[in-house]
């Protein structure tokens, strides 16, 4: 018999606000966390994108000066979200050998790495810092977490683009289900708005190119989008078994019902049209929550505001759903937050976790005129979400051809 | 010219500062960087570089072996200075 795994802790630090109730509260006012960016490379480089979803307080506000210098942008996103959630759960008292964290991040230490390589090429390699390494690879945020909050009971990363982080809980949902420990730290984050990712994400028309109305531009679902917007930050869940979080008296924000991974093997950055792998990844998830698909009654999507991708899990969920889909209401966060990539999955997941607990849905903005090819029931204003058995989904997906879907069901 | 022994010191402790947020005024000559201070090789590797770009000297990575104390290190930057 599979165990209940609960959700007790939540933090994040992101476009909208430097921590949970900031950014939800900006999010449920239909606010955009999306701006321009006003840095000296935007025009050293002439960056064919000028805007992104920037972290809205800087972790240098926040960490100590030396936590600053040996962690990577990515990795201290990591750390200020894993902090609040940590503290959020009451920074529960659990064996090390017990706790485990599933930290993922999409891209890694870019930062570090372009700057070590502009430090090689000017001054030489003895001026490379010797934290270059550990600060660049991609399981740095996890180790960084998992030394914060001494965790030892295995710390892993997911990399699966921008489905990392939705991975990450699945893995956690697995990881605890085999009683080998009693909490995951799960998360993932993302610091990516540098020249170069922006400049090769343009480069395959994946990104919006708005650059005079910024806070228009992350429009899922419109006739008129044009791709995505990159955004930044980190957000982490503290997940417990059921028994462990009422054995401490922990306050439960909702059930992590389940959490699954399929591949598409079709294209490596295309989603499969047909939406099969995605739509296996719902079904897997709905399957492993003891749930039927008349069971799901909020879906956070992936839609990121690429003309295709809204489309192919528009078609997924029609394959999943059929005539139940426009009972279902459907919310694209993204709009508001830019895509944070390896920390997107996350970030959702703690906003449908809280649409449970709180009893409403945040918006999409920016649909001015829905696409008729995507006739969802996209939720546009603060929608209340109340009732017995709700269960709500979050979906990723990933170029690599990774799908990965968690479920959350109300507590 | 050579440098004195305070400049030396005075300068070292704020690199250390800044690698490690440790207070300027514990980097004192008896300190031992990796027994008293605390400080992990790899920033013992970032304050010897800096050391270098801040005094003018060479320290190789066989004299920083030899180097255990505040007072090893300021030695050695004055008789290379």
């Amino acid at each position: 018999m599979s165990k209940k795994i609960v959700v007790t802790g939540i933090g994040a630090t992101t476009p909208l606000g430097g921590d949970v109730r900031t950014t939800w509260e900006r999010l449920l006012a239909g606010e955009s966390g999306i701006s321009t960016i006003e840095k000296d490379w935007i025009a050293q480089y002439e960056v064919p994108v000028t805007f992104a979803g920037q972290a809205a307080v800087a972790s240098a506000d926040v960490l100590t000066p030396q936590e600053v210098k040996r962690l990577d942008p990515s990795s201290q996103f990591a750390l200020i979200s894993a902090r609040e959630a940590w503290a959020d759960a009451g920074s529960p008292e659990v064996a090390p050998e017990r706790l485990a964290v599933e930290f993922s991040t999409g891209i890694g230490g870019v930062w570090t790495l372009l700057d070590a390589f502009d430090t090689l090429k000017e001054r030489g390699p003895r001026r490379v810092l010797p934290m270059t390494v550990p600060m660049l690879m991609p399981n740095g945020p996890a180790a960084a977490v998992g030394m914060d909050i001494a965790a030892r009971g295995g710390v892993r990363t997911a990399v699966s683009a921008c489905a990392s982080s939705t991975e990450a809980i699945a893995n956690a949902y697995n990881r605890l289900q085999t009683g080998e420990v009693d909490i995951v730290v799960a998360g993932g984050c993302e610091a990516a708005i540098h020249a170069l990712p922006i400049s090769a994400f343009a480069a395959m028309h994946a990104l919006s190119k708005r650059n005079d109305e910024p806070v228009r531009a992350s429009r899922p679902y419109d006739t008129n989008r044009d791709g995505f917007v990159m955004g930044e930050g980190g957000a982490t869940l503290v997940l417990e078994t059921e028994e462990h979080a009422l054995a401490r008296g922990a306050k439960i924000y909702a059930e992590l019902a389940g959490g699954a991974v399929t591949s598409d093997a079709y294209h490596i950055t295309a989603p499969d049209p047909e939406g099969s792998g995605a739509a296996r990844a719902v079904l897997a998830t709905l399957k492993q929550a003891g749930a039927t698909i008349e069971d799901v009654k909020h879906i956070n999507a992936h839609a990121t505001s690429t003309p295709v991708g809204d489309i192919a899990e528009y078609n997924a969920l029609k394959r999943v759903f059929g005539d139940l889909l426009p009972g279902i209401a459907v919310t694209a966060t993204k709009s508001s937050t830019g895509h944070l990539l390896g920390g997107a999955g996350a970030i959702e997941a703690i906003f449908t976790v809280l649409a449970l607990h709180e009893g409403v849905i945040p918006p999409t903005i920016n649909l001015d005129d829905q696409d008729p090819e995507i006739p969802l029931d996209v939720v546009v204003s603060p929608r209340e979400f109340k009732g017995e058995n709700l269960l709500a989904i979050s979906n990723s997906f990933g170029f690599g051809g990774h799908n990965a879907v968690v479920a959350f069901r109300k507590y | 010219m050579a440098l004195s022994q305070t400049e030396v010191l005075a300068g070292l402790a704020e690199i250390v500062n800044e690698e490690t947020g440790i207070a300027v005024d514990a980097v004192t000559p008896d300190k031992s960087f990796i027994d008293d201070l605390d400080i992990d090789s790899i920033s013992i590797m970032t304050i010897t570089v800096n050391c270098e770009d801040k005094f003018g000297v060479k320290i190789g990575d066989e004299d920083v072996k030899d180097l255990k104390t505040v007072g090893d290190f300021v030695n050695f930057i004055v008789s290379a200075s």
